[in-house]
């Protein structure tokens, strides 16, 4: 028989749970839900936009019933639990039925706080909670005029907002001298009150509220200065409380939540608990973002896989009222020794205050434009140091999107026709509709149903933009440690870390040491792994072809229609008539369709078929020509200028440094494409300095520039450092290389790389530690043995002839 | 309908690989899984027609190398949240040799 797990709750921190329990084993329990209101689950955060009339209930439900039926679970609603017998481990319900369970999920949510003065029992005063909350706001409004709402916090402005939409005269009474304390400061919180009261709602600040007034139905409002309003409806929004009556009843451990551990565990080992009814370390969530990563692992210690941990959660706001943009996120109250930066534009309407210590964002606040309001969190979140952005911060992040679209990437602002992804064609339209109808809460949900940021990721910050105002606080912010893929909970540091320190040197070890949860890993992890183990261990691990992605398996490049393109390398971008010759014959022989010259100075030849490969390669390796590996992760080309061979300028030998570099380094498989470039003098007519690895001569030796890149995000290099001789530039180019190679997430540029390690890391380890560089050095050249054997060659005698040659029949 | 062709020995097409099998009317793409299970499904992904042939094998789904859809060998259903789905043949592994049924 199988185990019985029984959640209580059927809102989405629970559900949320299932569902990530379902992707782990569909059958290791039969599960029952109870959930008290008479609804399946829905998104409790879109409730604001429901009262405002921008969505309606049915938009927001996110699982229907269909979905309990489809997974086998049954779903009870309706019939609350009255008690847990946890020594018989037996639930009753409020009519009396009876229920046994092997293990329990408490997900019981929070109640609405109110404030317990004189008349608060009055017919007319609501919490904001759920559906029927906003039923009775809806009926209010209809029928009566006056409606005051207690609480100028994120949810009571969201209430005020909407009752206001509905026709009715709102005054909004808040205890404090300023809204949003706990999100916001004094100038942001005084331009959304000017903002709210431009739309039309009304304020009392610093007013206590004393007492309900009214007979069976509320009247008024009468606060401690004995001043008095007239209300028909009451809102209470000052608060939320852990509901945990049920848990504490039954002798669960709590305080001002259900206590959990790290692994959402109760002190009762059969008892979990998520959402907002836990306490975890001390803290009560009252947003929805933490209750995803809570899921994730309350799922996997019930699918008894017992890896993973809980260790909180950094929040972040944004209010949903259309028409206004407000993100705040961390704790922007300045202590001693924190470093304030404000950009204020009162024109404009623009506020922007980041609080920083030791060179870390503490805290954001954002008013007017907030598009960068997720990548200040990234930051946060990350503990990315700043120092070297920091006078620039304030402007935002300007690779948002592609380059040159300016204001255009102000997220609010744009049309539901306005493009996004431009790989493609995604509009913020059909994101939002993507994100509303099938109710997605994470980027990688996203890119999974709408194909946006998912191909070169130049507009993830766009997409995370409209996420993040879409669905407000709901957004599942990308923990900052982000596993390899759905295979494993562990990130590319621990995998390079544990292949490394435990000798993992072949696939299978990898996978079954670190837990892997497929057999066979999938199409993101397997290449990754490859590639580790052959950067870690190039003597003995044995490359596995069927984990390289098909243009590294068939070395050549696949195109749209199947067929292939194939690019001989010319070191140093130098040729010969006789070279060119042969490329032309081949070209011939082969009724090659097209030719161009590449940007990386070398000859593509497009159109190739498959079978046409082995031999086209057998014509080019006789004529003297290796794989210029344009198709792989790998060293691609060395680009030269004439130099002072012939240049007047030139200052050096660029061209014949550039061939002694593609000598030492072609042929070596890297975490991403790789380009070098020797220019010959300052004027740097090769580019070099927007190259993973770049050099400049000068009249003096060579400068030394890493980390550019000229793709979809340019990035200049940053100085290496300055060297006199070839010699030297051989030794720092190989021990650079390596680093890089040894530690860089498979799939990350060098200038990625180099950003999120910070110059002066690479520095240490290959400029200023000459032992270090050295031994660097050493271990590029070992693996240089086994990669420099052309895969070309190889193919055209023979190996992996399977590769390329179909199976014809004659179909009966 | 069953009618068998031999079309080559298991050990021809690599563990997690494929082989195409050329026909008079289109390419049918065989694939072989780490247990040895052998399918058989149209060398066409049913978003841009890119070959599955040379995509990556795991499980029992290969992922399209043009733009990563991934299929399932045995439906030819796309997984995930992607929406189409492709033809599949009957195989069967008879004295390590591999037959298909068109």
């Amino acid at each position: 028989m199988k185990e019985r797990l029984v959640l209580i709750g059927n809102g989405m921190a629970g559900i949320r749970t299932l569902e990530e329990l379902l992707k782990l084993d569909t059958e290791q329990y039969d599960i029952t839900v109870f959930g008290a209101e008479p609804h399946p689950n829905y998104n409790r955060i879109m409730l604001s936009p429901v009262l405002a009339g921008e969505k309606t209930i049915d938009d927001i439900i996110l699982n229907e019933r269909d979905w309990y039926s489809e997974n086998g679970i049954t779903l009870k609603t309706g019939d609350a639990v009255s008690d847990i017998d946890r020594v018989s481990r037996k639930l009753t319900t409020e009519s009396g039925e009876e229920f046994v369970y092997d293990r329990l999920l408490l997900a019981t949510g929070s109640n609405p706080f109110i404030i317990p003065v004189p008349g608060h029992d009055k017919e007319g005063v609501i919490g904001f909670r759920d559906i029927a909350d906003v039923d009775t706001m809806l009926a209010a409004s209809k029928q009566y005029k006056k409606a005051v709402v207690i609480g100028g916090g994120l949810l009571g402005l969201e209430a005020a907002n909407g009752l206001m939409l509905n026709g009715m005269d709102v005054t909004v009474v808040h205890l404090m001298d300023k809204l949003m304390e706990r999100q916001l400061d004094m100038p942001a919180a005084n331009l959304l009150k000017a903002s709210l009261e431009e739309k039309g709602l009304k304020f009392m600040m610093e007013a206590s509220t004393a007492e309900i007034t009214g007979g069976d139905r509320v009247q008024g409002v009468k606060f401690t200065d004995g001043s008095e309003i007239d209300a028909d409806l009451v809102v209470m929004a000052v608060g939320i409380r852990p509901n945990m009556a049920l848990a504490q009843d039954a002798g669960i451990h709590c305080e001002r939540g259900i206590v959990v551990n790290d692994t959402m565990q109760t002190f009762d080992p059969r008892v979990y608990a998520v959402g907002e009814c836990v306490q975890h370390r001390n803290i009560c969530y009252g947003l929805v973002a933490p209750l995803f990563e809570q899921a994730k692992v309350a799922a996997n210690h019930l699918a008894n896989m017992g890896i993973a941990r809980y260790e909180g959660s950094l929040t972040s706001t944004k209010l949903k009222v259309t028409g206004i943009d407000l993100f705040s996120a961390g704790d922007f109250d300045e202590a001693e020794g924190d470093e304030t930066l404000v950009l204020q534009d009162p024109a404009a309407g623009v506020y922007k205050k980041l609080v920083i210590r030791d060179n870390k964002i503490k805290g954001a606040v954002m008013y007017g434009d907030t598009m960068d309001g997720t990548w200040y969190f990234q930051l946060l979140r990350e503990g990315t140091d700043i120092s070297a952005f920091r006078s620039t911060i304030l402007f935002g992040q300007h690779d948002l999107g592609d380059a040159g679209h300016g204001d255009e990437t102000r997220v609010a602002a744009l049309s539901n026709d306005a493009e996004i992804c431009g790989c493609n064609g995604v509009c913020k339209g059909d994101i939002v509709d993507a994100i509303v109808k099938k109710g997605l809460f994470t980027l990688d949900d996203v890119r999974a149903h709408t194909k946006a940021s998912s191909s070169c990721g130049s507009c993830t910050g766009l997409v995370e933009s409209i996420l993040a105002s879409t669905v407000g606080e709901g957004y599942d912010a990308a923990p900052s440690k982000k596993a390899i893929c759905g295979c494993t909970e562990h990130s590319h540091d621990e995998v390079i870390g544990s292949i490394k320190e435990y000798k993992l040197k072949d696939m299978q070890s990898v996978r079954s040491f670190l837990k892997w949860k497929n057999e066979d890993g999938c199409a993101t992890c397997r290449p990754a792994l490859n590639y580790y183990l052959l950067a870690r261990w190039p003597e003995e691990y044995k490359d596995d072809a069927q984990s390289r992605f098909i243009n590294e398996r068939a070395h050549g490049n696949i195109q749209k229609d199947g067929t292939y393109s194939v690019v001989p390398r010319m070191f140093g971008g130098l040729c010969t008539p006789s070279d060119l010759r042969a490329i032309a014959d081949v070209c011939d022989k082969y009724e090659v369709p097209e030719m161009k010259v590449t940007g990386g100075q070398r000859i593509d030849m497009f159109g190739i078929k498959k079978e046409d490969l082995p031999p086209m390669w057998k014509d080019l390796s006789d004529a003297g020509f290796v794989s210029g590996h344009a198709y792989g992760k790998a060293m691609r080309t060395v680009k030269t200028c004439a130099g002072k061979t012939w240049c007047r300028f030139g200052t050096q030998n660029s061209t014949g440094l550039g061939v002694k570099l593609e000598d030492l380094t072609w042929g070596s498989w890297m975490p991403h494409k790789f380009k070098l470039a020797v220019s010959g003098c300052p004027r740097n007519c090769s580019e070099a300095t927007i190259k993973d690895f770049g050099v400049v001569c000068v009249d003096s030796g060579y400068e030394l520039h890493i980390g550019g890149n000229g793709g979809i995000k340019v990035r200049v290099t940053d100085l290496l450092c300055k060297v006199e001789t070839e010699e030297e530039v051989l030794e720092y180019c190989g021990a650079f290389t390596q680093k890089y190679r040894e530690e860089a997430h498979y799939l990350e540029r060098t200038a990625p790389w180099v950003e999120r390690m910070g110059l002066d890391y690479v520095k240490k380890a290959v400029v200023e530690d000459a032992d270090n560089r050295k031994a660097l050095y050493e271990r590029f050249l070992v693996g240089q043995k086994v990669a420099q054997i052309d895969p070309w060659k190889a193919r055209a005698e023979g190996e992996a002839s399977h590769e390329f040659n179909k199976i014809e029949i004659t179909a009966a | 309908m069953s009618n068998w062709i031999e079309i080559a020995l298991l050990e021809d097409i690599p563990k997690l690989g494929s082989r195409v099998i050329k026909t008079d009317s289109m390419e049918v793409a065989v694939f072989r899984t780490t247990n040895d299970e052998v399918f058989a499904i149209k060398d066409e992904c049913p978003h841009k027609k890119g070959p599955l042939s040379q995509g990556i094998v795991h499980g029992t789904s290969v992922t399209c190398p043009l733009h990563n859809w991934k299929i399932d060998l045995a439906s030819g259903e796309a997984l995930g949240a992607d929406e189409g789905c492709t033809n599949t043949f009957s195989t069967k592994i008879e004295g390590g040799k591999v037959f298909l049924s068109l």
